[in-house]
């Protein structure tokens, strides 16, 4: 039973920082129809930037004050929210007319670019490093013998936190209905007024965001940061797309959905079956989503507009 | 779906970033044999590490260990009155990238020899082109027995993983009377593998329990499946067989999962960063290692104050295991009669009694190093000498 418990928390905590990341896959993708594969190296550059301005700001230990810890989330969010913006605008922007294959492979390029960049000493350098204590990691309180602890619990809590803000953004605000409106059609869209660059470069400054926002917490909940070009970052970018098209990709959420599912099933995987498995579940649950409904869980199908 | 096609791109593009960290060491006066390059003044040894990466330590501290020997053997005037010279590569941690660079320090350098690398997985990546090719090469700290297995060319330094999983079990078993423990290792290094195996083999004869063998692979983060199902077997320890970054993340989620339990470990902990990671989770915790700071024999007390005065740090096992596998390499150049792939190799290979830091050095006939090994603790974030293990007779 304790050993239930505990892997449903995993999978809830581990499912909600994906869905958090999926999200910028699949706004991305809802409105350009591409995929955005320097993605995973934003939530890199979140989770790096947590590290550099927590180091600066000398927090440490578990005295540390709760607002250290907004502050440390805000400047991430915000420094990816413009890089976010600064990559659209020089990357993808002169792009737009280009067949999708150009932008997709521009896309690996920035990811590349920031990879390596990324590893330059004056930035973050080759090596782990430790992240800063922010949050305890001592148990909050107790439910059938299992430990939460305060990092998971804000972890969840901000994660959906983040989730329903950017739901009532899409769905309640003028803006939103500018972005359904581009991710239904562009030339439609910019011929009824709406400024396409403006809500694109939007889109990008949200999703880089969010990003950033799942960076942070995933260096709260793994404190081990691994060095900028690891193969983890991208493991873990391909597993939250995989998120968003199990979930049906364009769809807000699906994302959810998807990344919820996607860390349940890989947690359950891992703790019942085999752990040395648990990437292959991931991946099964695709090939299975893709066969009887490949248009995602949430997604409708569509046809082709020629 | 899209996918595979960026995932071979990023792998292609992944291969061609390799960074050189080349350190000419003084190519000498002499020019009048320019015309006939190869009978230059200098003697071209090379070197592979990770440099960059999860087991970046891992490649600095060899390659500082290695360059205090170079500069030792130059300032003595060079071997056989040729001076040498170092040509490095950074594999990245990467199998593919071990066997690129191997190939190119052999093909484009035209080194002698080659000292490298760390991890045994690079090292039989590595090690299969030196074969190849003929070009002796010395593993300083691979220990899994496969490495010079691969053929006659290689060698190593360092003691190997059945007698590093005896000297775990031994201490586990015998000092801190343990008799349940778990295992967490990583599936995808050939080190991890092979070490767990032997230690399970060395501690089920003497008579304990492994209570469950759960695997991760490398550049995992989250552990806390494993840990929950080694959680429900109560173990009196978990035996982790891997790299200092895994194993400095995995006890930082056990602690957080509350399992209580002594943490175990070879020398693929042996990194500074170990603590740094883990922090106050990794307190108390046992790893073995190839040699102890504090031991009294000259030779590693003269080792520590130069590399101290050089480095300003204290060497670490791997530091010294480097410097070893260098000065090992100069001793069999001035015995060989000549430099030749075979020469070489028959000189490195009749090395008797060498008197090095982490022990008196013979290779038998496996060309393999036989040495005595020890326990260190981790304290106060550093490891303190616990006790010392015997070879097996």
């Amino acid at each position: 039973m304790a050993k239930l418990l505990q892997t449903l928390f995993d999978g809830v905590a581990v499912g909600s920082l994906y869905a958090l990341i999926a999200l910028g896959y699949t706004m991305v993708y809802g409105i350009l129809q591409f995929i955005n594969f320097a993605h995973s190296d934003i939530f890199m550059t979140g989770a790096w930037i947590a590290f550099v301005i927590a180091k600066a700001a000398g927090w440490a230990g578990g005295d540390t004050p709760i607002w250290a810890s907004l502050v440390t989330l805000l400047g991430s969010m915000i420094f990816c929210g413009l890089l976010g913006f600064v990559i659209e605008r020089l990357a993808y922007r002169p792009l737009r007319g280009a067949p999708r294959l150009n932008v997709l492979i521009t896309a690996i390029g920035v990811s590349l670019f920031l990879e390596n960049t990324g590893q330059l000493e004056v930035l973050f350098g080759t090596q782990p490093q430790r992240m800063p204590t922010l949050l305890s990691s001592e148990p909050l309180f107790r439910i059938g013998g299992v430990g939460l602890p305060l990092v998971d619990v804000v972890v969840v809590l901000v994660a959906v936190g983040l989730m329903l803000l950017l739901q009532w953004l899409v769905f309640s605000t003028r803006l939103g209905r500018a972005m359904r409106a581009v991710s239904f059609s562009i030339p439609v869209a910019s011929l009824m007024g709406v400024n396409v660059d403006r809500v694109v470069s939007f889109t990008f400054v949200v999703g880089s965001a969010l990003a950033a926002a799942a960076g942070f917490l995933y260096a709260m909940k793994y404190p081990g940061l691994n060095q900028p070009a690891h193969s983890t970052w991208i493991l873990l970018g391909l597993k939250c797309f995989v998120a968003a098209v199990v979930g049906g990709i364009g769809n807000v959420r699906g994302a959810m959905l998807g990344g919820l599912l996607i860390g349940c099933v890989e947690m359950f995987g891992a703790a019942y079956l085999s752990t040395s498995l648990r990437d292959v579940y991931v991946f099964s649950i695709l090939i299975l989503v893709l066969l009887f409904k490949p248009t995602g869980l949430l997604g409708k199908a569509t046809v082709e507009k020629v | 779906m899209k996918l595979l096609l960026p995932v071979i791109t990023l792998g292609l593009l992944a291969l061609t970033g390799c960074s050189d960290k080349g350190s000419p060491a003084g190519a000498g006066p002499g020019s009048q044999a320019a015309s006939k390059a190869p009978e230059a003044t200098t003697i071209k040894i090379g070197e592979f590490g990770s440099m960059t990466g999860s087991e970046a330590t891992f490649g600095q501290s060899t390659h500082n260990g290695i360059l205090l020997a170079l500069e030792e053997v130059n300032a003595a005037g060079g071997v056989n009155g040729k001076k040498v010279e170092l040509k490095s590569y950074d594999d990245q941690g990467k199998s593919q990238e071990a066997g690129t660079v191997v190939t190119r320090l052999i093909t484009e350098d035209k080194v002698v020899a080659i000292l490298g690398e760390v991890a045994s997985s690079l090292s039989l990546a590595g090690g299969r082109v030196a074969q190849q090719y003929g070009i002796p090469m010395i593993s300083p700290s691979s220990t899994n027995p496969q490495v010079t297995a691969i053929g006659d060319m290689i060698f190593r330094v360092c003691f190997i993983d059945p007698y590093q999983g005896y000297v775990v079990a031994k201490f586990a078993r015998e000092n801190l009377k343990f008799s349940k423990v778990a295992v967490l290792y990583d599936q995808g290094q050939a080190y991890s593998k092979g070490l767990k195996d032997d230690f399970i083999k060395a501690f089920t004869e003497m008579g304990g329990t492994v209570t469950v063998e759960q695997s991760y692979t490398g550049g995992d983060q989250d552990f806390s499946a494993q840990l929950t199902t080694i959680k429900g077997t109560s173990p009196e320890a978990v035996f982790l067989p891997g790299y200092y970054t895994e194993a400095g993340n995995i006890s930082l989620q056990a602690k957080k999962l509350g399992l209580i339990a002594t943490m175990l470990g070879g020398d693929g902990w042996d990194s500074s960063k170990l603590a740094e990671i883990a922090g106050d989770a990794i307190e108390g915790a046992y790893y073995s290692n190839h040699y102890a700071a504090e031991d009294t024999r000259p030779e590693v007390q003269e080792f520590v104050k130069k590399y101290q005065a050089k480095y300003g740090s204290v060497p670490d096992g791997l530091a010294a295991l480097g410097y070893d596998a260098a000065r090992l390499l100069f001793d069999a150049m001035r015995r060989a009669p000549s430099l030749a792939g075979k020469d070489l190799a028959a000189a490195i290979a009749s090395t008797k009694d060498f008197p090095a830091v982490t022990g008196v050095i013979s290779i038998d006939a496996e060309r393999n190093a036989t040495k005595p090994a020890v326990v260190l603790q981790m304290k106060g974030g550093k490891p303190v000498y616990a006790a010392t293990v015997e070879p097996r007779k």
